[in-house]
């Protein structure tokens, strides 16, 4: 019987670092379209973990800090194989990003002094500076239409503190999770208080 | 100890970084040019363009790219370790509280009084990548410096990319391409 446990956590393992493997190697795009396809693949493909179970998981990995596919491995490995399943699913998704970045570090000096790439490089920062100019306008405008008075206002700050003040960002990180526990308080008090 | 400096750096960017994606962008820019030096703002902004491109995400990139330039590739596993070890063990965490609890008040508080501060601070990092791209790194911004060719073309790519809804990758690829032909024909012409 232990034994037939031990076959099939091995089996869950192997099967784990495969597709968080796979995954990550072919996932462009960032971690919100991958965490998409782990759901695909953990929870209607293997039935490992049920649809709401994997919906509160990424709820989890959004919330935490880094990065969102990293996240979304630990917490659907650590699910199914505890710890162990956490470290399998680590090591599966950063193994690609870290040989393709390995191999284009190891190039770029000779990449970058080439006239046609530097070119190339050169035309597509104005390309990425698109990208996030127009990422930021979406996200900016979902928090103006929102209306709430006080995120409107940590936004404000927060660009000032980081742009004209060069203010280092981990300490607005910081002082924001300060707000939001100071926020968490005062509403619950406000609730104790004020029964309607 | 540049191996214990590049973990502890990019620790830091594992822990701070909220919200995915391009959050960890200004805490990269920080933490690698801004504070150690250890790229210039034109590799940091090779190292974005490049995470675009690829797989992965742009921390765990990063932490590659900077790492192995620094330090070869024991700088690059301190550092890709470094930046998933607070998030892995954080995620744990938060994964044995919540089956225990199935309760995230503080935590969603928290997470909205953070979301508009990224946004901010995204908002800052792709500034400066844009200043750097059209007044030169040293980020003098005088009106008769400006590179006109990369102000132009900054703004084919906003309205490719709201206009017509195009494909990011397909953007930068493209004006990649452009920034190459104008260069190659100019050259020639003169």
């Amino acid at each position: 019987m232990e034994e037939k446990e031990r076959e099939k956590r091995g089996v869950v393992l192997r099967k784990l670092f495969v597709s968080a493997l796979y995954l990550s190697a072919f996932t462009f795009g960032g971690g919100y379209v991958i965490v998409t396809l782990m759901k695909k693949k953990f929870a209607d493909e293997y039935h490992w973990i049920g649809e709401e179970e994997m919906l509160d998981l990424v709820a989890i990995a959004q919330s935490a800090p880094g990065a969102v596919a990293v996240n979304g491995a630990v917490a659907v490995g650590y699910k199914l194989a505890g710890i162990a399943g956490a470290i399998t699913a680590i090591a599966a998704t950063v193994i690609p990003p870290f040989v393709i970045i390995s191999l284009i570090s190891i190039c770029y000096d000779a990449f970058r002094s080439s006239q046609a790439v530097s070119w190339m490089l050169e035309g597509m920062q104005a390309g990425v500076g698109a990208v996030i100019a127009a990422v930021v306008y979406e996200m900016a405008r979902g928090i103006v239409h929102g209306r709430n008075w006080i995120s409107i206002g940590i936004m404000a700050a927060s660009f000032l503190a980081a742009c004209v003040f060069g203010i280092p960002v981990t300490v607005i990180v910081l002082v924001c999770i300060a707000v939001g526990i100071a926020r968490t308080f005062l509403e619950k008090r406000r609730k104790t208080e004020c029964p309607f | 100890m540049p191996i214990l400096k590049l973990f502890w750096s990019f620790f830091q960017i594992g822990l701070f970084s909220f919200g995915g994606g391009y959050a960890a962008m200004p805490l990269i820019q920080n933490q690698v040019v801004d504070a150690n030096g250890w790229l210039g703002m034109t590799e940091f902004m090779d190292l974005v363009t490049i995470s675009q491109m690829t797989p992965g995400p742009i921390a765990i990139n990063s932490a590659t790219f900077v790492g192995i330039r620094i330090a070869g590739v024991s700088g690059a596993l301190a550092a890709t370790l470094g930046c998933v070890l607070p998030s892995g063990v954080i995620v744990i965490v938060l994964a044995r509280l919540y089956l225990k609890y199935r309760n995230m008040t503080l935590l969603q508080e928290i997470l909205n009084s953070l979301r508009p501060a990224v946004v901010a601070m995204i908002a800052s990092s792709g500034i400066s990548i844009l200043a750097a791209a059209l007044w030169g790194e040293e980020g003098t911004i005088r009106l008769s410096q400006t590179n006109w060719r990369m102000a132009v073309l900054f703004g084919v790519c906003v309205l490719l990319l709201k206009k017509r809804q195009m494909n990011p990758i397909w953007v930068m690829v493209l004006a990649g391409i452009i920034n190459m032909a104008v260069l190659w024909i100019g050259g020639r012409i003169a």
